[in-house]
């Protein structure tokens, strides 16, 4: 039993590897303007068929604007997108592709079922209904009326929205958002499931925790420019790096000078001190002062990671 | 044409879903339900009913003229606000966005708000119309009253279609007051609430210009009173005024192609 398993397991890792060399979705030299603000800037890059690729970027990078190109939502004022080589506002596009939006009102007042029973209508071949449920945990609430729903209740029904068509390409539009952690977690396994079955996932999200748990590829993308690309381990290297609170009577020159330390700002005794390893920073604080108090730790945050990522964008260039 | 119909859904069946669960929506939504068919049923008890001392309003009595007057206050009602507010609301707020990412022929929707305003329109026609016979002494024959409701049935077109132009424009909360801002006042200007020939002259003359004008005046002509004016005219203008709504929904519609909400 278990030797099938795991064979079935090899055998779809053989498909999936080979189902990357193709390109699902891809933008070319696509730029996007809305009024005055350039949502997107001479980006380039592509889907590539069976991977989970996320788009990981603060607000208003263009993750939304990306996505919104990709299903014929807007159009690029220049460069060309296509996904499976034609148009995506063609209705044969549309119906290989499922998206999960952000929404700020979905229709309250149609049970969940009718939700899921509406857009499988659009569909050719539209994933059992049972299923639906089953992959987004609708079952228990289908009777409910939407608006009765809690938020991660509403998120997950917008996720099934998604697989309604059982689609070959899905776009996630920052899924997670105002889920409790076990949500996420389950949402997150969902995800991986669907890639397992050979889908070509999009998922965008602010939590560079989040891609790091369910990419093979993140796209790191800030003000419309696309600033990072690999692996979650080359990502995270990348941005990798810690920060230490503390109070301490120490000069700020004093500090600036210990050996590993990035940098340093400081309000009268409190410090704030990015370092790329906490550990010898510390170990180097304490002996120098012994009334150190109020250590705190932390990695680097997405903020930080931004900051050091278009930092070395800069030196590059 | 014929091999690609195999992979494609069954698009009457996304016609009778998308218009079924329209009509579901709202009639689960009170604040829709409660007010375009309480309003004119009120209004209707209040002046046709319940103040109404039997006096005759041209040839016809009060109960039966108010039947045509507050019919087509009330489809304008179901109409408008069965499509500009939900429109405006699902275009303002994403909902629309999800919908057009599907492979969902852009039409059913459309037609699934109009098909709701028209049934609307239909609920409101017949209260008042059972209210009037019943309990009024409008004296209307079988095949009037089913001519009167046909008339204000189709008479409910123009307005789904002014409530689409509007939908377009108005924003997600704003969209109400907008609909208020030019329903209540086009309804006083047709003599919907005051008969028309007790209206000013002016106003009389500014009547001529709107939608409400010209189906009031069709549909008391089918309860014998209506004043003497052919009513060919009154179609021609309801359907220009027609093509002038949709013209300006799809340039709002064209307008939203290029824009960034939510």
């Amino acid at each position: 039993m278990i030797a099938e398993i795991q064979q079935a397991q090899r055998v779809e890792t053989v498909k999936h590897s080979h189902q990357k060399s193709g390109v699902a979705a891809r933008l070319q030299g696509a730029s996007k303007n809305y009024e005055n603000v350039r949502a997107l800037d001479n980006v380039d890059f592509d889907v590539r068929t069976g991977e989970l690729i996320a788009l990981l970027g603060p607000n208003g990078a263009g993750k939304t604007t990306t996505v919104k190109l990709f299903l014929g939502l807007a159009s690029p004022d220049s460069g060309v997108v296509s996904v499976f080589g034609g148009n995506p506002k063609s209705p044969q596009t549309r119906m290989r592709s499922g998206a999960m939006l952000q929404v700020a009102k979905v229709p309250e007042t149609m049970r969940v079922r009718e939700h899921i029973d509406l857009f499988r209508s659009y569909y050719p071949q539209p994933l059992p209904t049972q299923e639906i449920f089953a992959i987004a945990g609708l079952k228990d609430i289908q009777n409910r009326l939407f608006g009765d729903l809690s938020g991660g209740q509403r998120q997950r029904v917008l996720f099934a929205l998604a697989l309604c068509g059982d689609p070959d390409l899905i776009f996630l539009d920052e899924p997670t958002v105002g889920m409790d952690v076990e949500a996420r977690r389950a949402l997150w396994e969902q995800i991986r499931k669907l890639v397992a079955r050979g889908k070509t996932v999009l998922l965008t999200t602010h939590y560079l925790e989040e891609a790091d748990a369910l990419a093979d590829r993140i796209v790191v993308i800030n003000k419309g420019k696309i600033i990072a690309e690999g692996t979650p381990a080359e990502i995270k290297k990348k941005t990798s790096g810690q920060m230490i609170r503390c109070i301490s009577s120490l000069h700020i020159e004093t500090v600036r000078a210990i050996p590993g330390v990035l940098e340093v700002k400081s309000d009268r005794e409190s410090f704030e001190i990015r370092t790329a390893a906490a550990e010898p920073v510390l170990r180097e604080l304490l002996i120098r002062d012994s009334t150190l108090r109020g250590v705190e730790v932390t990695n680097a945050g997405l903020e930080e990671a931004f900051l050091a990522l278009t930092a070395e964008n800069h030196k590059n260039l | 044409m014929a091999t690609t119909a195999i992979n494609t859904p069954n698009s009457a069946a996304i016609y009778w879903k998308e218009a079924k669960y329209e009509f579901l929506r709202s009639l689960r939504l009170r604040a829709y339900t409660f007010s375009v068919i309480g309003f004119p049923v009120m209004f209707y008890i209040l002046f046709g009913l319940l103040i109404n001392r039997g006096e005759n309003l041209g040839s016809v009595n009060v109960s039966t003229y108010l039947l045509a007057t507050y019919g087509t206050f009330g489809i304008m009602g179901a109409s408008l606000f069965g499509t500009a507010g939900a429109l405006a609301a699902e275009r303002g707020l994403g909902w629309l966005q999800v919908k057009r990412a599907s492979p969902m022929p852009p039409l059913a929707y459309f037609a699934a708000k109009i098909i709701k305003g028209v049934i609307f329109s239909i609920v409101v026609v017949l209260c008042l119309l059972a209210l009037g016979i019943v309990f009024g002494n409008a004296h209307i024959s079988f095949m009037t009253a089913v001519r009167l409701l046909l008339t204000l049935a189709a008479g409910s077109l123009p307005f789904c279609a002014m409530g689409l132009a509007i939908g377009y424009f108005a924003g997600p909360n704003s969209a109400p007051a907008v609909i208020n801002m030019i329903y209540l006042p086009i309804s006083f200007c047709s003599g919907l609430w005051i008969p028309f020939m007790f209206l000013p002259k002016f106003l009389q003359t500014i009547a001529h210009f709107l939608p409400s004008y010209h189906i009031s005046q069709i549909a008391l002509g089918v309860v014998g009173a209506g004043r003497n004016e052919p009513n060919w005219i009154h179609w021609v203008a309801l359907c220009a005024f027609t093509a002038l709504c949709v013209g300006v929904a799809l340039y709002g519609e064209r307008r939203d192609e290029g824009k960034l909400y939510g």
